[in-house]
């Protein structure tokens, strides 16, 4: 046997979503999960909007981070830059992680996969199905159980809708964050600020009390979820994220998630958010299009989703995980890095790291 | 009353429900009332069990024991 053909191919891999602060992006834990399953095997490119994300300066996960434009600039901008990144590292496969960003890169998957970069990304009409503002329609079609919901475009709509489903009621914004709101004036405050930083339409939602679980789940394109891990919340930060859980298990859950990815024939990573009741009826909060932030307990509990998606989306055939552990914790915690102002010097001037 | 199948349980008292991811800790009496439930024992053989080997009067055995299956069930621990 030659020397060559004992030598396995460096897979590239390209992540976005590197921004590990208390509203964090899946990139950290999509990268653990990547290097955890292939091993030394891989070379991972960071991809960043912003100098400050910090997994960019993290090089035991990162090998090199290159700044790609807001998804603002469009798709051209987008296109042309991933070209430039590409003639230089020859990416394999890339995992956008942001929702922001998903509808540009989606726009752009024959070309990034004539540039040699496979993708496992779900349709724009997916993407559409289940937007915020599309969610109680989508449910309605599907038999999803949904808070009863508004989309409205102007504050006075408020006390309408506030009359109708009563407080406490919960304000959500475009693509993220969202407001717990008690009265008419926080909720009045709580539109004027998701619409100067996230813009219109603003959702306004009837509150459920109950358990809140999230399940990561990988959809194969065909209606089949290849994998399910849902979590408990164990500590919630006042963004609404999970600070700490556990993997649970629950038939009902794991069933809600096959009859998710059954009903838009789902592509790639996603993210259920649940709450149960305490008659246990189970409402579909959002869903979010990607991996979620704590997708790398899914390799605790024994199914690598983000493996799996690269493998997918180099077009070999993933079986469906069969089972997981449940009682798998994860807490997260906030380290601070001390890196050189040389690093960030570098990554503000030439865009590169 | 049944424990659920699928509680786990360790000898430290630890109590685990991995359909809600729900955690108690119990003491060493408790512990070993669950040993026992796991096990597949009887009611009336448990608590002959425990008059057995504690000092306690039946009366005050039943009004613990009637407690702490209240507190299982309000931890949704046991089959409905």
């Amino acid at each position: 046997m030659s020397v060559s053909q004992t030598l396995k191919k460096t897979l590239t891999i390209a992540v976005t979503g590197l921004n590990a602060n208390d509203n964090p992006g899946p990139g950290v834990a999509v990268i653990r999960a990547l290097r955890e399953g292939f091993d030394e095997k891989i070379r991972i490119i960071g991809l960043a909007y912003e100098t400050l994300e910090p997994a960019i300066y993290m090089h035991d996960l990162v090998d090199k981070t290159y700044r790609i434009p807001y998804p603002t600039a469009g798709v051209e901008a987008l296109k042309s830059r991933l070209e430039q990144i590409q003639s230089i590292e020859k990416i394999d496969v890339l995992i956008p992680n942001f929702d922001a960003e998903l509808f540009n890169f989606i726009k752009i998957e024959k070309d990034l996969l004539s540039m040699g970069i496979c993708t496992f990304l779900p349709s724009h009409k997916q993407l559409e199905q289940r937007d915020k503002v599309n969610l109680k329609s989508f449910g309605e079609q599907n038999n999803f159980n949904i808070p009863a919901s508004e989309v409205i475009f102007k504050d006075v709509e408020i006390a309408k809708t506030a009359e109708q489903f009563g407080f406490p009621l919960v304000v959500k914004g475009k693509f993220y964050e969202a407001f717990v709101v008690q009265n008419l004036n926080d909720a009045y405050k709580a539109f004027h600020t998701l619409q100067a930083k996230w813009g219109l339409p603003i959702i306004v939602q009837k509150f459920i009390k109950g358990t809140e679980i999230n399940i990561a789940g990988l959809g194969d394109g065909n209606g089949k979820a290849v994998s399910i891990v849902p979590m408990r919340k164990l500590y919630i930060t006042d963004k609404g994220k999970a600070w700490a859980g556990i993997t649970i298990e629950d038939e009902k859950l794991i069933a809600l998630a096959e009859d998710f990815a059954k009903s838009t024939s789902w592509t790639g990573g996603f993210e259920l958010e649940i709450m149960k009741e305490e008659s246990g009826d189970l409402y579909i909060m959002e869903v979010n299009p990607r991996f979620p932030a704590w997708v790398y307990l899914t390799v605790a509990a024994d199914q690598n989703q983000p493996k799996a998606l690269v493998e997918m989306a180099l077009g070999k055939s993933v079986e469906k995980f069969t089972a997981y552990k449940s009682g798998k914790m994860f807490i997260r915690y906030a380290w601070d890095n001390v890196v050189d102002v040389e690093e960030f010097q570098k990554l503000s001037a030439f865009g590169e790291l | 009353m049944r424990l659920k199948t699928n509680i786990a349980t360790s000898e430290n008292g630890f109590i685990f429900n991995p359909a809600t991811g729900d955690s108690f800790t119990s003491n060493s009496i408790a512990a070993e009332i669950l040993s026992y439930m796991k096990a597949g024992e009887s009611i009336e053989n448990i608590k002959l069990k425990i008059l057995d080997k504690y000092e306690v009067e039946p009366t005050q055995l039943e009004r613990d024991w009637d407690d702490y299956m209240h507190q299982l069930k309000e931890a949704n621990l046991l089959e409905v």
